[in-house]
Order: structure tokens, then C-alpha cells, then sequence
């Protein structure tokens, strides 16, 4: 139950918009519900149209269309790299495939156990640093610059051993 | 080196210190317009100043903000920080390196049309960032510089921060009110335009963070002193993002009408490998594709000259290409990337943009003939000016430039399974 929970996040969250404009919340609520477990429940997208006064198919419908909501969980940490067109002409792709080649996936694929998913995405506003990637993990979501595929398994190593001691 | 107007950061450490931006002469060009001059004379200067807008259209931003409707109150001013083009990467450096000179910006924006409200929308991966301003806008609010009764004066200003979620579309701006407004961020159908019907359907002033960036100096230094750089048409600095086939990638602050070849050769590093460099797309993965000849090179980079040969200055996104690239692979990359960032909305787009990627995806694989050459080019072309917004159009730009201007790559990809068979 975010709405108990939050109380104060989501009155601060609220006040940013006009009153009767109170729909304006529904992105960053979202994303107080999905730091949660990860991914936005069924229930919070009830509670989320609560507090706002729409409906949870509204709310649903917003879920679907921006890519930064899930609304499943996923593998526990998921390793973005970007291989749009920029980041391509500096390697991106060589370097997506053999990273995926030393976990022992395809791209999109998740690691035997269960912990690691890469994937391909869009350009993140780091072109001029490729090969690069962001990591979205339940703590949020950071950027690794200039990489290797060395460096970018040690970073996976290192993420993955945080992730186990928890 | 001369003076950085907008990437200051790089010559003054520390400048994102309110402190250290303070020292330098921050937020008194704000303090000097809340309590000298009134809000109409604010406008005029940055009109004077011949500014124009960084976000890709290079929309004059004075004559904007003249647009605003003051029958209908209240306003609101939006910095658009979604950079999410392809090639570009400027605001983000903005933003984490010199982020008071752009909230002084926005804060100089709110007063020309009297807003008492602005927004930042930042795209989703900015959450960093977000958290940044965040506490940034709380100190100025600490030291008096925003907040109620800025300065003793009767004006009040309140920013706040707005996180996207992924999808480029929201940079355009309609598309990006409606994402404000808690709704799917499709665009709107225009006119209305934003300075009479923006976000809460109230008049607004759209612009993107390095435009904003700019204004603190603007009314600091004068119009007279801004329009000593640049070109006639094309005045003040610019950050050009520099990517691709380069030896030095990066941002590079320099003047409007700077040539191709300076930014490439002299700055970029040249071309790594020995390489020759054989496209240039200037604004991002929506440009058409420059054949980078000697008087392409020669071409300055401002919003008249890059017409002439075959392009648009747009972002400033300056994507390098060279001679072991195949035409249509970049083809490939840019419409995987249209075709999953149509919102959908209307049908030419959407169909279209999908299509294409499915006849580009087999002549990258040399599974194709000419005449799916010629398919993807008319498909293109039945796309062009019946979208609801430019990004339709942004879609066809490599498209149709591509094929006409290197049609042997693709000849040379076609005749390769026609050998096979
Ligand atoms: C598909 C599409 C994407 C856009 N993305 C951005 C963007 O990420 N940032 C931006 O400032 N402008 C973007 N624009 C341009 C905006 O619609 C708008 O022109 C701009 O924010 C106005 O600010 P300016 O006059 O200061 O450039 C985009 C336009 C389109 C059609
Ligand atoms: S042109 Fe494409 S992105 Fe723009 S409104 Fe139509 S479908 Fe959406
Ligand atoms: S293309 Fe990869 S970050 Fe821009």
C-alpha cells in the first residue's frame, strides 16, 4: 500500500501540480510504486487512480506506453546498452554481442540464473562515450561510460554480488 | 581558448557550486530584471538579441514569448529537457555542469511572460540530474532566489522537475504537455500553438535547456555584444555534439557558422584509421544525409547554410560517417529507431515507419532487389507531409537523401543476391 506508506512523498508529489489538475502525478507516483518491487502492481495502479481520481485503466494505459514501466518483474538487474546508430559507428554492436557471448545469452536473454538480462535500447545521451550502457536495478538506474567487455563484466560481477548479499 | 558562454564549467571549477556561479555574476542579470526592468523589455532585448531556438527548429525565442496570449492567465514556462535524439548530448552536459545558469535562465524566461510556474521535463534516464535541480531549486528558494516576493518585489516563481519515462516522442512539444498532463505523450493538433493553448491548456513558453542557457548572458552583456557572434542570421554560440567516426567525439561550444570541416578535422580529431569521411548527418539520426564533399565541409554550420547543401542544422547533432559504412546499414539503425518511436497516432507514421523497417531489414541482409529499393523510397514518399508532427518526417529525411545521394551502396547490396540466384 503506497498511499500509506508514501503519505508524505505524495503530498510533496502533489503539491508540484495545480489542484485540479492532480493527473499531472500520475508518472512520478508510478515511479514510487515501482521502487518498490521493481514493477508497478495491479494494486497500485487501483491505488494510483485513487489518489487521482482516474481510472486504473488510465493509469494501465500510461504503464503501457512509456518503456521505463514495467509492469512484471523482470530479471533483477538489466544491462541497457545503447547500440543506436552514434554508439553503433564507435562499436556498440561488437560489443553488445560479445558481452552476451561471455554471460552465455542472446540479446534480450536472461542468465541461467535468473539474475542478469541484457538488452539492446536507444539512444541514452551519451554518444560520444560508446560503448555504454545504464543499469536498472531496483535502486534506480545509472550510466557506464567508455566500457570494454572486460569492464563491463566486472561491473556485472561486482552488481551481482550486491544483488546475492542482500 | 576564448570565453565559454555556455559550457563555462569547463573553464570555471566548481561551477555547479550556487556559491561559485554566484561569484560569477550569477543570478544578477535575474535581480536586475526583477527589479529594474519590466517584463516587456526582457523579451525585447532577447528578441533584439536574434536567439533561436536550440531545439531543433531554430525558432526565433523572442518572438516566441511575444506569442504569449495575456488574456488568459496564468502562464507557465516548460524547459524541454528531453534530449533523446540520437547524436545529441548537450543538455545533459548543461545540466550537470553549469545547471544555475540554466535555472537562471528559465527563472528570466518565467519573468519576461510573468509565469509563476515553470517545469522542467527531463527524460526518465535524467533521474540523476532530476535530483540534482531538485536540491538546486531548494537552495535558490533558501537564498531568496526563488520562491514568494522575489527580491522585495511583488513577484513570485516556483520550478519544479518532471521525469519522463522513455519515449522521444515526448521531446516534441505538444506530445511532451500531454505527458505533463498525465496523459499518453502524443502530440497535439496545432494551432492552437503553446504560447495560447500549452500545459493545463494555459498560455506556455516551450523551450529547450540550452536556448534558456543562453539567456542570463543575453540580458547580462546585451543584445549588441550576442549578435557579435555568429552569423548575420544565425547569432550566439552553440554546442555542437560532435559523434560517429571521429578521432575526438564530444561536445564543442562554438560559433554559429563555424564550418563542418573546422568542427570535424580541427577540433573532432579527424577521422580515425586514416579513413575517408563520406556522410554527415547534422541533426541527429532525423537528418538526410550530406554528402561530404569539399563544399559540404566547407558549409557553416548555421541555420541558412546547411540547406544548401542538402541538410538542417537542427540539434546541432553532428553525426560522422565514413567510408567503411555502408548507406543502408544506417538506414537500418535509423529506422529500427522510427519505427519503435512512432507514438502511433496517426497511420502514415505508424504503418509506414514499420514498413520501411521490414523492407530495410532485408535489404541489410542482401535478401532484397532493386525494386524493394524502390519500394522503401516510395513508401517514404507517401509519408511525407501527412503526419500529425515532424517526426514522420524526421523518419523519411536518411530515407530518401540516402538512395538518391548513394544509391551504390544499395545497388551493391542488391546485386549481391542477385549473383547468388
Ligand atoms: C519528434 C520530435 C522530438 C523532439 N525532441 C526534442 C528534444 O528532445 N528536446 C528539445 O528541446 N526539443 C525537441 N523537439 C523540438 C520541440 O518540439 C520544440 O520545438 C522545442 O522544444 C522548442 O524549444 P526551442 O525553441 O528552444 O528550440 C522535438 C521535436 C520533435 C518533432
Ligand atoms: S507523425 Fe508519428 S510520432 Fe508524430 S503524431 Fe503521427 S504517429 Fe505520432
Ligand atoms: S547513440 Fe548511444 S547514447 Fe546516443
Amino acid at each position: 500500500m503506497i498511499a500509506e506508506k508514501y503519505a508524505a512523498e505524495i503530498e510533496i508529489i502533489l503539491a508540484k501540480y495545480p489542484l485540479d489538475q492532480k493527473r499531472s502525478a500520475v508518472m512520478p507516483l508510478l515511479y514510487l510504486a515501482q521502487r518498490e518491487g521493481g514493477y508497478v502492481t495491479k494494486g497500485d495502479m487501483v491505488e494510483i487512480g485513487k489518489i487521482l481520481g482516474i481510472t486504473s485503466t488510465d493509469v494501465a494505459s500510461i504503464v503501457g506506453f512509456y518503456t521505463l514501466y514495467y509492469d512484471q518483474p523482470e530479471g533483477t538487474i538489466r544491462i541497457q546498452v545503447c547500440n543506436d546508430l552514434p554508439c553503433a559507428l564507435r562499436g556498440a554492436d561488437e560489443f553488445l554481442e560479445k558481452l552476451c557471448e561471455n554471460l552465455g545469452i542472446k540479446i534480450g536473454g536472461t542468465t541461467q540464473d535468473g539474475s542478469v538480462t541484457v538488452e539492446a535500447v536507444m539512444c541514452l545521451a551519451a554518444c560520444d562515450k560508446a560503448p555504454m550502457f545504464q543499469v536498472q536495478s531496483a535502486d534506480g538506474l545509472s550510466y557506464y561510460e567508455d566500457q570494454t567487455v572486460r569492464s563491463a563484466l566486472e561491473v556485472v560481477e561486482t552488481l551481482r554480488k550486491q544483488d546475492a548479499s542482500k | 581558448m576564448s570565453e565559454f558562454i555556455l559550457l563555462r564549467h569547463r573553464q570555471i571549477p566548481d561551477l555547479d557550486q550556487l556559491e561559485v556561479y554566484r561569484q560569477h555574476g550569477g543570478f544578477e542579470a535575474f535581480q536586475n530584471a526583477v527589479t529594474t526592468m519590466n517584463p516587456y523589455d526582457v523579451t525585447q532585448e532577447v528578441k533584439a538579441s536574434g536567439l533561436r531556438g536550440r531545439g531543433g527548429a531554430g525558432f526565433p525565442t523572442g518572438l516566441k514569448w511575444t506569442f504569449i496570449d495575456n488574456e488568459n492567465w496564468p502562464h507557465y514556462v516548460v524547459a524541454n529537457a528531453d534530449e533523446s535524439e540520437p547524436g545529441t548530448f548537450k543538455d545533459r552536459e548543461i545540466m550537470e555542469g553549469n545547471p544555475f545558469q540554466f535555472l537562471e535562465g528559465i527563472a528570466l524566461t518565467a519573468y519576461a511572460i510573468q509565469a509563476t510556474e515553470a517545469y522542467i521535463y527531463l527524460r526518465g534516464e535524467f533521474w540523476q540530474i532530476a535530483a540534482s535541480l531538485d536540491l538546486q531549486i531548494k537552495e535558490l528558494e533558501a537564498d531568496g532566489l526563488l520562491g514568494e516576493k522575489i527580491f522585495g518585489t511583488d513577484y513570485s516563481l516556483r520550478i519544479f522537475t518532471h521525469l519522463g519515462a522513455g519515449a522521444y516522442i515526448c521531446g516534441e512539444e505538444t506530445a511532451l504537455l500531454e505527458s505533463m498532463e498525465g496523459k499518453l505523450g502524443q502530440p497535439r493538433l496545432r494551432p492552437p500553438f503553446p504560447p495560447s493553448y500549452g500545459l493545463f491548456g494555459k498560455p506556455t513558453v516551450v523551450n529547450n535547456v540550452e536556448t534558456l542557457t543562453n539567456v542570463p548572458f543575453i540580458l547580462t552583456r546585451g543584445a549588441d555584444w550576442y549578435t557579435s557572434i555568429g552569423t548575420e542570421k544565425s547569432t550566439g554560440p552553440k554546442i555542437f555534439s560532435l559523434s560517429g567516426r571521429v578521432n575526438k567525439p564530444g561536445n564543442y561550444e562554438l560559433p554559429l557558422g563555424t564550418t563542418f570541416r573546422e568542427l570535424i578535422f580541427e577540433h573532432g580529431g579527424g577521422i580515425p584509421d586514416g579513413r575517408e569521411i563520406k556522410a554527415i548527418m547534422a541533426a541527429g539520426a532525423s537528418s538526410s544525409l550530406i554528402i561530404a564533399n569539399e563544399e559540404a565541409l566547407d558549409t557553416p554550420m548555421d541555420y541558412e547554410s546547411v540547406p544548401k547543401v542538402g541538410g538542417a542544422l537542427g540539434s546541432a547533432s553532428v553525426i560522422v560517417i565514413d567510408d567503411t559504412v555502408s548507406i543502408d546499414w544506417v538506414l537500418y539503425k535509423t529506422l529500427h529507431f522510427f519505427s519503435h518511436e512512432s507514438c502511433g497516432k496517426c497511420t502514415p507514421c505508424r504503418e509506414g515507419t514499420f514498413w520501411m523497417r521490414h523492407i530495410i531489414d532485408r535489404i541489410h541482409k542482401g535478401e532484397a532487389g532493386w525494386s524493394d529499393v524502390e519500394l522503401l523510397n516510395e513508401v517514404a514518399l507517401q509519408i511525407k507531409g501527412t503526419c500529425l508532427c515532424a517526426l514522420g518526417e524526421f523518419a523519411i529525411e536518411a530515407v530518401t537523401s540516402g538512395i538518391e545521394r548513394f544509391e551504390s551502396d544499395f545497388q551493391a547490396k542488391v546485386t549481391g543476391v542477385s549473383s547468388k540466384e
